[in-house]
């Protein structure tokens, strides 16, 4: 009953939904609200794609963290009244919806078209999670072979902290 | 599964492009920019079941990318916000020509 693909399909169900309630959504706060609901189900995808680690920090680190930070600086400047002048016109919409809809099939055609498998990397990365375990699977990986541009995040991560500080300070 | 996991990526990234072109609230545009870079990291998720576990650590370097642009971007919102009172981004032509 609960097989994979139902799964899935209830968690594809749920993230489009959100998706639109993101865009559709007349105050910044449900917006917000939607997103958290798309985070959620884009988790349940990664879980049912074998990456466990990925779905776990989607749910801590944007979930928990990016999403709480959205909303502070929400009820931090009182937004959500004006929502009228918030959306683009009519005809500009209509347009921009069809032609990167139109996109999005073609690009969907031509995927199911193709019809992907499982490949190679699924079998390995089983492999991997069998024996170094879920989180140890991406470590080993990142703390090896990856591990310069891992460093290299740190530096980006002390930038973005001192550029906000200085972008938020009250007198520049 | 891959198959249908590009396909729910797409349609993803199109429902965050179209909510970047749309709507003016400088707030809900980064929201759906957040979208954009998240139909990506599911793609890249799918993609590793077929290339290797490669894919799974590029979703974490996204993530942290996300995160800090997060940070400034809210940052210079709030900056923004101080000097006009608002955060519709029609208001702000300080940089077009």
């Amino acid at each position: 009953m609960l097989s994979a693909t139902f799964l899935f399909y209830l968690f594809a169900g749920l993230a489009i939904g959100g998706a639109i309630g993101v865009v559709m959504a007349r105050s910044p706060v449900g917006s917000l609200l939607f997103m958290v609901t798309t985070l959620a189900a884009m988790a349940g995808t990664f879980v049912l794609l074998e990456a466990h680690f990925l779905a776990a920090i989607q749910i801590i680190v944007y979930a928990g963290a990016i999403m709480v930070l959205f909303l502070f600086v929400i009820m931090l400047l009182n937004l959500g009244h004006d929502y009228q002048k918030d959306l683009k016109g009519g005809a500009f919409a209509v347009v921009s919806f069809g032609v990167i809809g139109g996109i999005a099939g073609l690009m969907a055609q031509q995927l199911g078209a193709t019809g992907m498998q499982d490949g190679p990397g699924g079998t390995a990365i089983d492999a991997l999670i069998a024996e170094h375990g879920a989180v140890g699977a991406i470590a080993t990986e990142l703390y090896t072979t990856y591990v310069v541009p891992f460093e290299i995040t740190g530096i980006l991560l002390l930038v973005a902290i001192v550029g906000a500080l200085v972008l938020a300070k009250r007198e520049v | 599964m891959i198959t249908e996991a590009l396909v729910l990526s797409a349609i993803l990234f199109v429902i965050g492009t179209f909510g970047v072109l749309v709507r003016r609230n400088a707030i809900i545009m980064f929201l759906c920019i957040e979208l954009q870079l998240n139909a990506v990291n599911l793609s890249f998720v799918a993609f590793s079941r077929m290339f290797g576990i490669e894919g799974q650590l590029f979703v974490f370097f996204v993530m942290t990318v996300a995160a800090a642009e997060a940070a400034v971007g809210l940052a210079i919102i709030i900056s923004i916000f101080r000097h006009y009172e608002t955060v519709n981004v029609d208001s702000f032509n300080l940089l077009k020509w």
